[in-house]
């Protein structure tokens, strides 16, 4: 979806501003929301593409005033509700009216939290050979799904080169949906600088994305 | 433990940090009550983060390359598999790549889409990192970031910026320090800094205040 997160290139938002000795939380409440995302992530209540959709789907201003984890917080609660894990009700009242759910992968107890701490694989096997090779010119597709995607609009319509072919990976536009995973080839593609932001642009840069196969055309 | 924190309140008022806290642990209590998660497992996440991840599991791997060049070519051709072999520093997923600063190109991380980021090698990625100026800012003008650090390339050297917009992670191998010539591992890791392995900084340089 052509949201607010997609910020790429946007201007306006002003300086980067580098806190010194950043303490890894800044509230309490911060580490419980990471631990809850990652806990019921791991119960299987949802994955990560989806939980990523549902940060995207807050409404822009909320979105762009609201801080890291409290988007994580806002994100976690809507999809819970929404997959029918707990009611608004239980929400406003801080307590549960009826039993829980089945979780795909069970209570999250202290036996699984060892498994949280190893990144997930993403990798599938091939359902078909990859379409392109190191080397080859590629198009961003112009697409606009309303939807999930991982393709930047910063990119939509460019011309770029494919550098690195990761295998095939789960496709986060299906997967953010529940509608699969529908494996796609990954690659590396790179792009000019000027190409991307016109004449003005650094000469100096070249900015790559990871693109799955569906957001490429041969060029 | 974890409400020990010191207190920085940012753009937040007060009021809607208390409405936040009362709704987190709202959100809590219905996970616990409905039996989905334990909150002592909770706890034990917290501390995992706390202490098992950081930019010196990061560190020790650039230090690494820079003494060992076989090590460094490994880590360059496939990174999770030359960290995996490692013992002390695993668990890094089968999606991480290395790439070099050389005196021709400076590289630069960033996820524009949210705030993908190495966290098994960095830790957990800063706010700025997150927000909105570092990620709609490093793709169009990484210079004018570097500045706000207080870094500068010169114009000659190519900047490569790498979007993280899949699940594959990207880690910058920073260029060794000049009069490291003889030092440890342990000597060298000591230089390397988060932001010079994110590509906003650069390693700290022997007998400068750290």
């Amino acid at each position: 979806m052509n949201g607010v997160h997609d910020m790429g290139g946007m201007d306006g938002f002003g300086k980067v501003e580098p806190e010194a000795n950043e303490p890894m939380f800044h509230e309490g409440w911060e580490s419980r929301v990471l631990a809850m995302v990652r806990a019921m992530g791991a119960a299987g209540a949802f994955n990560i593409d989806t939980s990523r959709f549902y940060r995207e789907t807050l409404p822009p201003d909320v979105y762009l005033s609201s801080s890291y984890y409290k988007k994580w917080f806002l994100g976690l609660e809507e999809m819970l509700i929404e997959k029918g894990y707990l009611t608004r009700e239980e929400v406003a009242a801080g307590h549960a009216m009826t039993p829980g759910k089945a979780l795909k992968h069970g209570k999250f107890d202290l036996a699984n939290v060892d498994r949280v701490m190893v990144r997930g694989k993403f990798a599938r096997p091939a359902p078909a050979p990859a379409k392109f090779k190191i080397g080859d010119r590629v198009r961003a597709k112009n697409i606009h799904p309303t939807t999930h995607t991982r393709l930047p609009r910063y990119v939509r319509g460019h011309v770029g080169v494919v550098e690195l072919n990761h295998g095939c990976q789960v496709f986060p536009d299906t997967a953010a949906m529940e509608r699969g995973e529908h494996p796609q080839w990954l690659y590396t593609v790179v792009f000019e600088g000027r190409d991307l932001w016109g004449e003005d642009g650094d000469p100096t840069l070249k900015v790559s994305i990871d693109a799955f196969e569906p957001y490429l055309d041969p060029a | 433990m974890s409400h020990d924190h010191d207190h920085h309140h940012h753009d937040h008022d007060h009021s809607e940090l208390s409405e936040t806290e009362l709704r987190v642990r709202a959100l809590e209590t219905v996970l616990t009550e409905k039996g989905y998660v334990e909150p002592a497992a909770l706890d034990a996440i917290i501390q995992a983060y706390e202490t098992k991840i950081g930019p010196h599991n990061g560190a020790r791997v650039v230090a690494k390359a820079w003494t060992d060049a076989s090590f460094k070519k490994a880590l360059l051709e496939d990174g999770s598999k030359a960290i995996g072999t490692l013992g002390h520093v695993s668990r890094v997923g089968d999606h991480l790549v290395v790439v070099e600063n050389t005196p021709k190109r400076h590289n630069m991380v960033v996820c524009t889409l949210c705030s993908c980021y190495p966290w098994e090698m960095l830790g957990l990625p800063p706010v700025w990192y997150k927000a909105s100026p570092y990620r709609s800012r490093a793709v169009k003008d990484p210079r004018g970031v570097l500045a706000d650090f207080g870094v500068s390339v010169p114009n000659d050297i190519e900047i490569r910026v790498w979007d993280s917009t899949a699940e594959t992670r990207f880690l910058v191998l920073p260029m060794r320090p000049a009069g490291t010539e003889g030092w440890s591992e342990e000597q060298l890791a000591e230089l390397v800094t988060r932001d010079s392995m994110i590509g906003t900084g650069f390693p700290k340089t022997p007998g400068a205040p750290s």
